[in-house]
């Protein structure tokens, strides 16, 4: 077996050396009747042709993002990812090194971790920002029980704008957590009064920007309103490039902010790994969840980043830790910072303005399709769209012309009968005028 | 002196050994490198991108408007950035990496190229499910070798990490005693689990209750049935356990606490050490997660992503979280919805989307390659392995449950602790800071915490047999110079050699600067 380094030889003096006959001797503790007589019912050892050729069969039959026009989000976005960043992050030093738990030899680790801290902190507007979470949707759910911590408080608002995803995952936790969510109604007019919702029992009103289904708000009324009952206000972003463009969280009263970083880096991998980024105000970090880089200075006096303020954490607090989380998404984290370097503020406002501008003029294409309206006054590059009938037949029909026109809201928010005439649509910097021209003439056709 | 035929000397003479101050602080092919924010500027960029046609703005008058602060830097000035962060990180490609419990084996590349497939890498989580069938026969396809391996019925495949599969099963527990509509709010955890469970338990609202071990590091059924009782929701054990050693009572263990009416998690952490060996499920166990980034291969990656599927028994199969695979005929589908469980009764959902497919398939990879046959190989040359280090070492260091000679076997990895060094003025920590100074990246340190200055050497199936008679050659150097050298300043001053020598945790701690800020770089300037 090509990974594996010893030989029949090496086993037999190692045996020896140990002083046992055979491998089972040192299974002696497994109670025998358990033991395993013969070998699992599995394919045995294959050559790199032949798995790589059972792989290639199951990835052929799926359509890719990048083989047709393609116009789905809600969550998840395809984004061009320069060369470089996947040859960086396949550097075996950065691949293969695990946690950074010994300093002095992975410095590399620990300066990046330091460097993406930075960038998010400054991205979201905010004072401080951890080494990661899993993704943007545990993140959320983090940063709930982190306002609960604060405020002293167990009832977490959610708006109608946040994704559904997001919402069933926080409210998991809070089911068995024995804490309380209200959840406002599905919100794709962008129009609800999150506000009057707040009341003395709750901690945190937990908003989506740009929402769920494209729109955008002015964050400052609502940060306000939670401020004045004395919760918290936290902010889920999961299009992290629209912080190129809009107004950061932090400038308009955010105390917690969450983003699903995937789209600076990272690809689709249908659903995973992705990156959480989570920022909050200096006075909290103490509460905060998950690792944290910082700066410090070595025996020589040498500037150097060190994990810190671990005390907040498992291995050392154990039940009194401020979260079960033992690891972060330190690759993903990896991909996330080197792009960011490569994109610097000018690349990222550029990029977002290409996606405002692209998904504009989808818009404007798909307004003009008979029967057919788009919902949103306000968006960044994404926004939903009415059509007349049942959306998930219409995305079907779509993908049978090999074009994947976006997320029908029913797969979303299927005990929502109301929305079922609802598609999410994305249009980023990959698409071309031509992808948009044939979605919408698709569409015409398909109605 | 030779000369070659240009007439340079070949060989370099004598060389004194000279700690020079270089004019730059590099040091050979060790650069000292600033950061992003010292060397980029907001302007600077490595992505062209071109312009974005003039459209009337729909971003509601909330446009950016002051500088963000990000520094951009161009393609060539980004790759030697990182390039030299990379070589400052010790890595498995490059050396040993014996760290306990972490499983850190060898990275097959294949799984990476396969990862990258377009098929694969380039789909979205959200679209038809009718265009990516293969995906969710490779989830499928993933989800039968789990059970398989551990001989349990059911599989959840979302959980993102081993603290997040955790959790996954302990609510599948919950769900299950909430069914049948009991109360318990207690969990059993013995006194050398893993961190994460114990922090687990109690964001569930558990009361944890501490098991002590047995004097052989293990823990004995009699002591788990004097812990049950009706408020007894389930156990957390690890198993093989935290000292690198099979829970031998296992089987009559879990005949107690399903007597009690609890359940048996199992932190499966450590399960390279029984791949194809023995079942989980064989042994009573209700729910167990797998590190795929463990035992499986995927890349540790400086700390995560990882992934951590949690197999279940027939009792809590029907709890686990969304979305799961139903098939139908050829027709295979992702359930997403609780609206559209059936008989199931999901708890809830872990995470958006499906999990850690690019971790799936990386997983997957590695068990077509391996086989039955290898990956039962990679198991019995792991316990080999940990073995053989153990068998090589026990004159000179000591092992807390070693038995009186230090003959009885451990699995995967093997545990020391620091009574060897007693009066040596050595410590854990200075030894292994000193195996640095080596060319090793040290073993895991100071855990598990019921043993003292533990070591936990975990060599993994990735070692040759020259590689691990050369570490257990500088390991018994060291421990010879600890016990009987003069000059412990190798180790008390270690590491020397390294990218940084110790660094103040402390002073992190105590004035945590977590982000650059720009009055800090003036200040450092002046």
């Amino acid at each position: 077996m090509r990974y594996l380094p010893l030989d029949d030889a090496d086993r037999a003096d190692m045996l020896a050396k140990i002083g046992v006959k055979a491998i089972d001797d040192l299974f002696a503790d497994v109670p025998n009747a358990k033991l395993l007589k013969s070998l699992p019912p599995l394919a045995k050892t294959q050559s790199e042709i032949a798995v790589e050729r059972e792989i290639g069969r199951l990835s052929a039959r799926n359509v890719s993002a990048g083989s047709v026009p393609f116009f789905v989000g809600a969550g998840a976005y395809r984004h061009h990812v320069p060369a470089s960043v996947d040859h960086l992050i396949q550097r075996s030093e950065f691949l293969t090194s695990y946690t950074p738990y010994q300093p002095e030899i992975t410095q590399g680790t620990l300066q990046y971790l330091f460097e993406f801290q930075s960038q998010v902190a400054l991205l979201t507007g905010m004072d401080v920002a951890n080494a990661s979470m899993y993704d943007g949707s545990t993140a959320c759910g983090e940063a709930v029980l982190m306002a609960h911590r604060i405020t002293r408080r167990k009832k977490a608002v959610l708006s109608g704008g946040l994704h559904p995803h997001y919402r069933a995952v926080t409210e998991t936790l809070a089911k068995w957590g024995d804490t309380a969510v209200a959840e406002l109604p599905p919100d794709p007019q962008g129009k609800e009064d999150a506000a009057a919702a707040i009341d003395g029992e709750t901690s945190c009103v937990v908003v989506q920007y740009p929402s769920v289904y494209g729109s955008i708000r002015d964050l400052k009324p609502i940060a306000d309103a939670a401020h004045a009952k004395g919760a918290l206000l936290v902010v889920v972003v999961t299009e992290v490039v629209a912080l190129g463009a809009l107004k950061s969280p932090g400038d308009m009263g955010a105390d917690i902010v969450v983003c699903e970083g995937q789209s600076i880096g990272n690809g689709l991998n249908f659903g995973g790994p992705y990156v959480g980024l989570f920022a909050t105000r200096e006075k909290f970090v103490r509460q905060m969840p998950g690792r944290l880089a910082g700066e410090t200075v070595d025996a020589e006096g040498k500037r150097g980043y060190v994990l810190t303020l671990s005390t907040r954490e498992q291995h050392i607090r154990r039940e009194k830790a401020t979260s079960n989380i033992c690891t972060n998404s330190g690759l993903c984290a990896l991909a996330f910072t080197i792009h960011m370097t490569l994109l610097g503020e000018a690349g990222l406002r550029k990029l977002a303005a290409l996606n405002h501008a692209n998904a504009c003029d989808l818009a404007e294409r798909l307004g003009k399709v008979k029967g057919v309206s788009v919902l949103n006054d306000t968006f960044f590059n994404e926004f939903t769209v009415r059509l007349p009938g049942k959306a998930a037949d219409v995305i079907e029909k779509l993908a049978e012309r090999h074009i994947l026109g976006g997320v029908p809201v029913s797969r979303l928010e299927p005990d929502h009968p109301e929305l079922a005439d609802l598609i999410l649509v994305a249009s980023t910097e990959i698409n071309t005028d031509d992808d948009r021209a044939a979605f919408a003439a698709a569409l015409k056709e398909v109605l | 002196m030779a000369m070659n035929t240009q007439g340079r000397p070949t060989a370099p003479g004598t060389a004194t050994i000279a700690e020079i101050q270089t004019f730059t602080g590099n040091r050979g092919l060790d650069h000292e490198e600033p950061l992003i924010f010292e060397i980029g500027d907001t302007g600077r960029t490595g992505v062209d991108l071109p312009a974005a046609p003039k459209a009337k703005s729909r971003l509601g008058g909330l446009e950016r408007s002051a500088e963000i602060g990000l520094p951009g830097l161009t393609e060539p000035e980004t790759m030697r950035h990182y390039v030299r962060l990379s070589r400052k990180n010790y890595a498995i490609d490059s050396g040993l990496y014996p760290l306990g419990s972490c499983t850190m084996k060898h990275n097959p590349r294949l799984n990476e190229k396969m990862a990258r497939l377009p098929g694969i890498g380039d789909i979205h989580p959200l679209q038809p499910q009718s265009t990516v069938q293969g995906a969710i026969q490779l989830m499928e396809t993933l989800a039968r070798y789990l059970m398989e391996l551990t001989g349990m019925p059911a599989v959840a495949l979302s959980p993102k990490a081993g603290a997040h599969g955790e959790l996954c099963g302990m609510l599948a527990i919950k769900a299950a005693h909430e069914a049948k509509g009991s109360k318990r709010d207690v969990v059993l955890v013995p006194d050398s689990a893993h961190g994460t469970n114990p922090a687990t338990a109690a964001f569930m609202g558990y009361r944890v209750k501490s098991i002590p071990a047995m004097a052989d590091g293990t823990v004995s059924a009699e002591a788990v049935k004097a812990a049950l009782g009706p408020d007894v929701a389930a156990i957390m054990l690890t198993n093989p356990n935290t000292c690198g050693l099979f829970e031998r009572e296992i089987v009559e263990i879990a005949k107690v606490v399903h007597e009690a009416g609890a359940y048996f998690y199992c932190d499966g952490a450590n399960f390279n050490a029984i791949v194809g060996k023995v079942r989980p499920g064989d042994l009573g166990v209700d729910a167990m997660h797998i590190n795929l980034h463990k035992t499986f291969s995927t890349p540790h990656g400086g700390g995560g992503p990882g992934a951590g599927p949690v197999v279940l028994s027939a009792a809590l199969a029907p709890y686990a979280p969304l979305p799961f695979i139903r098939k139908d005929g050829d027709k295979l589908t992702l359930v997403e919805d609780a609206s559209e469980a059936g008989d199931a009764a999901p708890f809830g959902r872990l995470t958006a989307f499906h999990g850690q497919m690019g971790m799936y398939v990386r997983a997957l990879t590695y068990m077509l390659s391996h086989g039955s046959d290898g990956m039962r190989q990679a198991s019995e040359d792991a316990v080999l392995s940990a073995n053989y280090i153990r068998a090589s070492l026990k004159d000179v260091m000591s092992q807390p449950f070693g038995g009186p000679t230090g003959d009885r076997p451990c699995m995967h990895e093997v545990l020391f602790d620091d009574t060897w060094l007693k009066d040596t003025g050595v410590t854990t920590l200075d030894f292994a800071k000193a195996m640095i100074d080596e060319g090793y990246h040290p073993m895991t340190m100071y855990f598990p915490l019921v043993v003292h200055g533990a070591m936990l050497i975990e060599p993994t199936e990735s070692e040759s047999k020259q590689s691990l008679d050369q570490f257990i050659g500088t390991l018994r150097f060291l421990a010879n110079e600890a016990r009987h050298g003069n000059d412990k300043s190798r180790f008390k001053e270690a590491p020397m050699l390294s990218p940084r020598r110790r660094l103040d945790e402390t002073k992190a701690a105590r004035e945590p600067r977590l982000r650059w800020r720009p009055a800090a770089a003036k200040a450092a300037a002046e």
